[in-house]
């Protein structure tokens, strides 16, 4: 019998005042999905493994002095989760507003504009206008790839790029330089894209980013759509028993 | 080695150093040594050689006096005097004080606050052992307590013992250590680690340096008796890159330590192993966060995950791991030896035992000090740091580092305790404090703490990453005079959410330094906000042209 | 195109490689050992240079990316050669409530570089840590490796112009 079987229980909580039933394997994101609650998420996809690092998703659990991420806290007999009070929308519009201050992201001319993650969180979050002073450096965009391009200026640093092309992939030709607000998604050693002997140029990256920081070449404002379908089913595939 | 061959040694190494008509003991501490007590040592031998004193005089070299304002020091064990100040010219001048009057030297007061208001239990052995050596620590009772751990107690006694002390974690969160080793000791794994924290990254702290420079044979001798309560049979040090004699010594310790059969299998005949490797840290002060530190040790960059699970039950390849830090591990030996009873004796109602500190900044006596918990803190600024020098007035205290905040006079009162220090909104930290006098400015000194978490957060997550460098930029348009009361509202929100959001401690308390300025000091802020104006004269206001400042 | 996995062989006939695959070694070639082996390379040649991240990379078989992600994530992992004498400034708060910036800005104006440079000549690289804990010296730099206590901006320049000086005269 799988693993998952014997160790996970049937536990009660409630989350915004509803009872629900889950299983002790289940993180709150999944637990809250299931009851058509969506809690904001950047970091998150399915289909890769969870990193709790935007810190959008944070909840407020009865009892825990901190704000724990929905996306990797899994679930007990008893909690009490609450997912949109005021200050945890309050917090989550000042981040989608640090990312919009942090690079540089102006959506009239962006391939994404209309099918962005950030754009639609800016929606959802209610974020207005950014307040805050910009950061925006100005960064090289890279088009040594033959069919693809990144614009670092757009990069939210999610690195779900990063995780797909470790975790699914395999190649694991992206990774994170530097630290801190100095830090850059690269690939290989730190050179040009174009230039890179590891990636397999399968586009997985392109499709998981979730704003026109990587990009197909040849597609104009707007035109940029990224389909995802194949995460959760390239995941259960890998799965299956052979 | 079993109890009668380690109390053999010991006697030996006593005798031999008995046998000693005159010892010269020369603090080679980084403050002294940087003050020329190697080269004073070497002056001394060579010296002492040419006046025909080679057999009655022995030269040894011995950790951290304590007091580095006054280095290098030298103690003469045979007329039991301390001198100050002895340069590498004055070694003949310590050689004639020998047989009559001593000249030209000046002599410390051992009788002055610094040395009595002290309580030395983790820096027992500063200043007497020769840290290479491991029969030097062994004299001083060294691996005594393990021995007898491992012949007397069970493991469930020794997490008895620790919890009944009343430890609590010296890295800065004061988390009870017998609980922690408790819940080590009851997790399972195919393995398990015990792990020395040692990157000691708080800037103007350097206890952990200290114990592993002179008394590294104290850390493993702790990381053993952790290990054998816990069930662990391997650990690891994680030592700074930036502390190179740390590295050396405690390698040293680790191979001597090896031979006599007290790391290794089979430890005194018992079937109890445990071996110990070293890590070197590569410059991150996120490392120091327990998650971060494991993704080191691993070889990875260094970024915190989120908890739970926690490292005790799912830390080094995902092994339950106990990770303490030096000056918790520097403290099991003498609970052992001691007894739980009386090092829960020691220090107030909740925080119990000592508490090494790094006295620096605006005072006269700087230097490493130890006390009992529950001392106030007038009475290690001015008691035993002998104030502010030079006719200066007391402005703050800082302790716990770019996480811990200003304690302002008001609260020099205070029992230096966990709680009492989190009350007043900052935190008892590894044990920094910089004592700032009337020219220091605090929206400075809040900037110089948010530059240092902007540079050193990992980035992984946005609070943190874009926060720190958010409020960097708000602080210094304070300081140049840029900033409206817009900016000062927008700080404060930032701190809020900074704190309450980010991923690990670095950036929960990123904002520390810049909410307890603001608590004690505010006027100050508005002083540069509203007037243009930086009252202790520190900040560059140029940005407000045509605005005259303090002439 | 390179060979990924190529039979791994040293970038370089230097003897000293052998110091590089005893680190390795020690570590039984688990990727783990990854932080320890960039030490002993940079202990070794100094700096951490392309053809050194590659051996390294598939020697333990790890990824690129990721050595260039921990070699410039720890600040003490330099990927470019230093100069012959290192001048760290300590910015400690101990240091820098005593003045430790005015020694940086000293030597920026008589040497013209900043933080984590080297003077075009090779002489001098200058660098900054983060404490290096000896604050009771406070300000303090680290000259060639030796603490110096209580400095003046003046009296720093000075020791590194000595620094030159002593070597000229040996020569």
């Amino acid at each position: 019998m799988p693993e998952t079987l014997t160790s996970s229980e049937v536990v009660t909580l409630t989350i915004n005042g509803q009872e629900v039933s889950a299983r002790t394997d289940e993180t709150i994101m999944e637990v809250a999905e299931e009851q058509g609650i969506r809690i904001p998420a950047l970091c998150h996809i399915s289909g890769l493994s969870d990193i709790g690092a935007c810190r959008l998703c944070v909840v407020e659990i009865q009892g825990s002095p901190k704000l724990q991420p929905a996306c990797v806290t899994r679930v007990s007999e008893g909690m009490t989760v609450s997912t949109h009070t005021d200050r945890l929308r309050a917090h989550r519009r000042t981040i989608v507003e640090m990312l919009f201050a942090e690079r540089n992201h102006v959506c009239s001319v962006c391939v994404s504009n209309g099918h962005c993650d950030l754009q639609n969180l800016a929606v959802e979050c209610g974020m207005q206008e950014v307040t805050l002073p910009y950061l925006a450096p100005k960064l090289q965009v890279d088009a040594s790839h033959k069919r693809f391009v990144m614009d670092p200026n757009r990069c939210v640093m999610c690195t779900r790029c990063v995780r797909v092309c470790d975790e699914i992939e395999g190649a694991h030709t992206w990774d994170i330089m530097g630290r801190g607000v100095d830090s850059r998604v690269i690939t290989d050693l730190g050179k040009p894209w174009g230039e890179s002997d590891t990636c397999t140029s399968c586009g997985k990256c392109v499709q998981v980013c979730p704003t026109g920081a990587l990009f197909e070449k040849g597609v104009s404002v707007a035109e940029m759509t990224k389909r995802r379908q194949f995460l959760p089913y390239l995941k259960t595939m890998r799965e299956v028993p052979k | 080695m079993n109890l009668d061959e380690l109390e053999s040694t010991a006697a030996r190494e006593r005798e031999q150093c008995a046998g000693q008509k005159c010892r010269l003991r020369v603090c080679t501490g980084t403050g002294c040594a940087s003050a020329g007590s190697d080269r004073l040592t070497e002056a001394l031998r060579q010296r002492a050689k040419e006046r025909g004193l080679e057999g009655e005089v022995t030269v040894t070299e011995v950790g951290c006096l304590g007091l580095c304002a006054e280095g290098p020091l030298v103690k003469v064990d045979a007329t039991d005097t301390l001198y100050q100040n002895v340069t590498p010219n004055l070694a003949d001048n310590v050689l004639d004080s020998l047989t009559g009057e001593a000249a030209g030297i000046t002599v410390c007061n051992e009788k002055q606050p610094f040395f009595t208001r002290q309580n030395r239990v983790v820096l027992e052995n500063a200043g007497y052992i020769e840290s290479d050596r491991i029969e030097s620590y062994i004299a001083r009772d060294g691996y005594r307590a393990l021995l007898h751990v491992l012949a007397e107690m069970s493991p469930a006694d020794v997490v008895a013992a620790i919890t009944q002390s009343g430890l609590r974690g010296r890295g800065g969160a004061g988390y009870p250590t017998g609980l922690k080793w408790s819940t080590v000791a009851k997790a399972t794994g195919p393995r398990k680690y015990v792990v020395c924290n040692g990157d000691e990254g708080d800037p103007g702290a350097f206890m952990d340096r200290s114990v592993m420079e002179d008394d590294p044979h104290r850390v493993l001798e702790g990381m053993a008796i952790a290990a054998y309560a816990v069930g662990a049979n391997h650990g690891y040090i994680y030592v700074r890159a930036e502390y190179p004699r740390a590295i050396k010594r405690l390698k040293t310790a680790i191979s001597r330590a090896e031979r006599q059969g007290l790391l290794g299998s089979s430890i005194a005949g018992t079937s109890f192993s445990f071996t110990i490797d070293l890590r070197v840290g590569a410059g991150a002060f996120v490392c120091g966060e327990e998650t971060a530190l494991i993704a080191s040790v691993q070889g990875n960059r260094g970024t915190p995950r989120p908890r739970p699970p926690y490292p005790a039950m799912s830390g080094l390849w995902g092994c339950p791991t106990l990770i303490n830090n030096v000056e918790t591990l520097g403290s099991i030996a003498p609970i052992i030896r001691c007894g739980a009873p009386w090092y829960a004796g020691i220090g107030t109602e909740k925080s119990h035992g000592t508490k090494v500190f790094c006295l620096t900044g605006a005072i006269k006596n700087t230097g490493l000090i130890e006390v009992p918990m529950g001392i106030t803190l007038r009475e290690i600024v001015f008691d035993i740091g002998g104030g502010i020098p030079n006719g200066g007035t007391f402005k703050a205290v800082q302790t716990g580092g770019p996480s811990g905040g200003c304690i302002p006079e008001k609260y020099l009162d205070m029992p230096v305790d966990y709680e009492s220090l989190r009350e007043v909104g900052s935190i008892m930290g590894s044990g920094g404090m910089i004592v700032m006098d009337q020219t220091s400015c605090m929206v400075d000194v809040a900037r110089f703490f948010m530059e240092f978490c902007m540079s050193e957060s990992c980035g992984k997550c946005i609070p943190c990453r874009v926060g720190t460098a958010e409020m960097y930029k708000l602080l210094t348009r304070i300081a140049t005079g840029e900033a409206n009361m817009n900016d000062l509202a927008k700080l404060e929100e930032l701190c809020e959410m900074v704190r309450e959001t980010s991923l690990c401690g670095l950036g929960q308390s990123a904002p520390n330094p810049v909410i307890s300025t603001l608590r004690y000091f505010r006027d100050e802020y508005l002083a540069h906000v509203n007037e243009g104006v930086c009252p202790a004269g520190v900040c560059p206001m140029n940005a407000r042209k045509g605005v005259t400042t303090h002439a | 195109m390179r060979d990924l996995l190529p039979k791994t062989a040293p970038p370089t006939s230097d003897k000293r490689w052998r110091i590089v695959d005893t680190a390795m070694r020690r570590n039984g070639y688990a990727p783990d050992g990854l932080i320890e082996t960039l030490h002993s390379i940079q202990e070794t040649f100094g700096y951490l240079d392309e053809p050194s991240m590659r051996y390294v990379a598939s020697s333990l078989r790890v990824p690129l990316g990721k050595v260039y992600g921990v070699a410039t994530f720890y600040h003490h992992f330099q990927l470019k050669p230093q100069g012959e004498h290192s001048c760290v400034v300590c910015l400690g708060t101990a240091c820098y409530i005593k003045g430790s910036s005015n020694l940086l800005e000293a030597v920026r104006k008589r040497f013209g570089i900043r933080s984590g440079e080297t003077t075009p000549n090779n002489k001098l690289s200058l660098l900054t840590a983060r404490c290096v804990g000896s604050c009771s010296l406070a300000p303090v730099s680290v000259l060639d490796g030796q603490t110096l206590p209580h400095l003046s901006p003046d009296q720093l320049v000075e020791a590194i112009c000595a620094l030159d000086e002593t070597e000229e005269a040996a020569q």
